[in-house]
């Protein structure tokens, strides 16, 4: 734990980051909340206890650099700035959605921010953040990819055949693995060959860093090394995070028949947002009261959006063939 | 106009090479599309010309590179991903289905994804079972796609100018026996021909036969033979699948009472069943006899020549299919 005289970010910066990270955790209460009542449609895949790596990530980007996301995408659209109105009217099925309700809360786009799509297809948003970084060494802006993904998708082909290229052709991409040690319900080195994505990442020629996926401020630091390296020509470049997520594998899931307490206990002294709250305290720049007042408008905020949403209406069936052409 | 012939091949390397220069967003993707020319040459001097960065030879990941097309789709380019044997094509089926043709909708609008893949198809060569198959209709059951099968190098070079101008994604299939094989005129004059405009290949008045890619080729001749017997044929081309000129497929069965439908693909929940339930519809009152289908066999496709010819549709088992609806006619 950083002290105040060796704090490595700007206070703003981590102020920003626990705002961020407090809206993603707030945000996917509210959904699981949501979800109880029968107010969405649906299934959810939430993403609460995972905040410090999206946000660490994102908070190394630059407005114009492009993320893709997962099927647990919740945390990467508002880690890059997304509204928590228009997702929750998504997540609803609202025409005030995101995605004017066509989307859903696996689909969640909003592409003036670079953000290209959260993907049903676990790795299937890997060709689509490679093409971004492609676009990106072509325009010749410094202008960065990330992709964002699983420990599940380690295992799919795609990531390897991106890889190759991105390595090939020193794309401007870091692929962000985001270890929340369960693959749907299943250990992820029950599932996952060798000593992990970093040593497979090296093999090909490619850098790579784990770091605490849970410390916001080891994910940043991490995280703006490579970007500023891909932003230098330098080429793609591996960020592994372990984390974990504290629901199951979507809001149906429990997640406690193939995870102890004991284990779950363990990560949640190594929760994300307790840890930044200690670090704004002991280094000053939060009071108490501040941790207080943000938790409260940050809950007020999402508490505005679900009943909003809620009142929001449904797409016109018109809608149902638009937007199958361009 | 001032017309030359150009085979099958030069018309598509005509159409890629008048693109690359109008619209520098256009790069050029594929496996020894580069520095070798294309093993159908329909890129060659394309590399020379237009440099390493636009017409790029990648890795053998069809995943990978119909995946990257996608994002560079939606960060504003127009990607032309080139599938050597269109039966690889099945490896990038996950970024083809599940991304490219739903990002449009699942965004409600956001992007587009201009991206057109070139892909071949078309067996006799000899080239067994995964160098042979035929796999267009898998891409018109999708929503969000587009597919071409040009017949001629004047439809070819004109649909595929208008793909590399279609802000969807585009599947384009070239019928590797064409390339080399077919020669057709092409105007020396830019021309485009748009999606969705079926081409009436010979007039008639007996029977419809609705054939599309190399198989207009075969229906056109067995018409010829046709002919000989006193039977007129109209052939009609739909050059796209996706979209689709149903009309001018019912308005040509009713003018002649009966169709044959021929293609390469296979029969079973094919081309031909999506295209004979379209005149079924369309025209049934005028529908003197069954539609007839003429498709490949339901069997991979095999090696040996007379096993593999036996699978494809040729001149007598499109003959034979007008004469059972000739037949099949009710008295007047």
């Amino acid at each position: 734990m950083s002290d105040f005289k060796t704090l490595p970010v700007e206070p703003n910066l981590l102020i920003e980051m626990y705002r961020r990270m407090l809206t993603i955790r707030f945000f996917e209460e509210a959904i699981f909340d949501v979800y109880r009542k029968g107010w969405m449609p649906g299934l959810a895949h939430l993403s609460d206890g995972q905040e410090a790596t999206p946000v660490g990530v994102c908070m190394a980007l630059r407005p114009d650099d492009t993320i893709t996301s997962t099927h647990r995408g919740h945390g990467h659209i508002i880690a890059k700035g997304g509204q928590v109105e228009p997702m929750m009217a998504e997540v609803m099925g609202k025409v005030t959605g995101y995605c004017r309700g066509k989307g859903g809360e696996m689909h969640i786009a909003d592409v003036s921010l670079g953000i290209l799509g959260a993907n049903g297809i676990v790795g299937g948003g890997l060709g689509i953040a490679t093409g971004s970084a492609f676009t990106a060494k072509r325009e010749g802006k410094g202008r960065v990819s990330v992709a964002f993904f699983g420990d599940g998708a380690v295992n799919q082909g795609l990531w390897y055949e991106t890889a190759n290229i991105a390595v090939l052709w020193k794309l401007p991409l870091i692929y962000v693995c985001e270890n929340n040690q369960y693959t749907e319900f299943t250990y992820w080195k029950n599932l996952t060959a060798g000593e992990g994505l970093v040593a497979r990442a090296q093999a090909m020629g490619m850098p790579g860093i784990e770091v605490d996926g849970n410390d916001v401020v080891a994910v940043y630091q991490a995280a703006r090394q490579l970007v500023e390296a891909a932003r230098r020509g330098e080429g793609p470049a591996t960020l592994v995070c372990y984390t974990i997520r504290y629901g199951g594998h979507h809001v149906g899931d429990p997640g406690t028949a193939y995870r102890t307490k004991e284990e779950m206990d363990e990560w949640r002294k190594k929760d994300s947002i307790q840890r930044c709250e200690r670090l704004l305290v002991e280094s000053g720049i939060f009071s108490p009261q501040d941790i207080e007042t943000t938790r409260s408008e940050i809950e007020a905020r999402i508490q505005n959006a679900v009943q909003k949403a809620r009142q929001d209406p449904f797409p016109p069936v018109e809608e149902v063939s638009e937007h199958v052409y361009a | 106009m001032s017309m030359r012939e150009l085979t099958f091949a030069q018309a598509i390397r005509e159409a890629l090479d008048e693109e690359l220069a109008r619209d520098e967003k256009i790069v050029l993707f594929g496996e020894d599309i580069g520095a070798w020319g294309g093993v159908f040459r329909t890129t060659e001097g394309l590399y020379e010309k237009y440099g390493p960065e636009r017409v790029i030879d990648t890795p053998l990941s069809e995943e990978g590179y119909v995946g990257m097309a996608v994002g560079i789709a939606m960060t504003g380019m127009h990607p032309v991903p080139e599938i050597m044997f269109g039966d690889f094509i099945t490896l990038a089926m996950d970024q083809i289905v599940n991304q490219a043709a739903k990002m449009r909708y699942m965004t409600g609008g956001q992007v587009a994804v201009p991206i057109t893949i070139r892909a071949t198809m078309g067996g006799g060569r000899s080239s067994g079972a995964q160098h042979s198959q035929s796999w267009h209709a898998w891409f018109a059951h999708v929503p969000g796609l587009k597919v071409v099968v040009p017949s001629t190098p004047y439809d070819a070079k004109g649909l595929l100018k208008t793909a590399l101008r279609d802000p969807n994604p585009v599947l384009f299939f070239e019928d590797k026996v064409m390339y080399h094989k077919i020669k057709g005129p092409v105007p020396e004059e830019e021309y485009l021909i748009p999606f969705g405009v079926a081409d009436i290949k010979r007039e008639g008045s007996d029977v419809t036969i609705v054939a599309l890619s190399r198989m207009v080729h075969t229906a056109l001749a067995a018409a010829e033979q046709l002919a000989q017997e006193g039977i007129s044929a109209e052939v009609i081309d739909p050059r796209t699948l996706t979209p689709l000129d149903e009309e001018t497929l019912i308005q040509s069965v009713c003018k002649t009472g009966g169709a044959v439908i021929v293609d390469e693909g296979y029969q079973r929940f094919g081309v031909t069943a999506e295209l004979a339930a379209v005149i079924a519809k369309g025209a049934f009152d005028y529908l003197d006899a069954p539609i007839e289908r003429v498709a490949a066999m339901d069997v991979p496709i095999p090696f040996s020549p007379p096993l593999e010819f036996a699978t494809i549709p040729d001149e007598e088992r499109i003959i034979q299919a007008v004469h059972r609806v000739l037949e099949g006619r009710r008295p007047q």
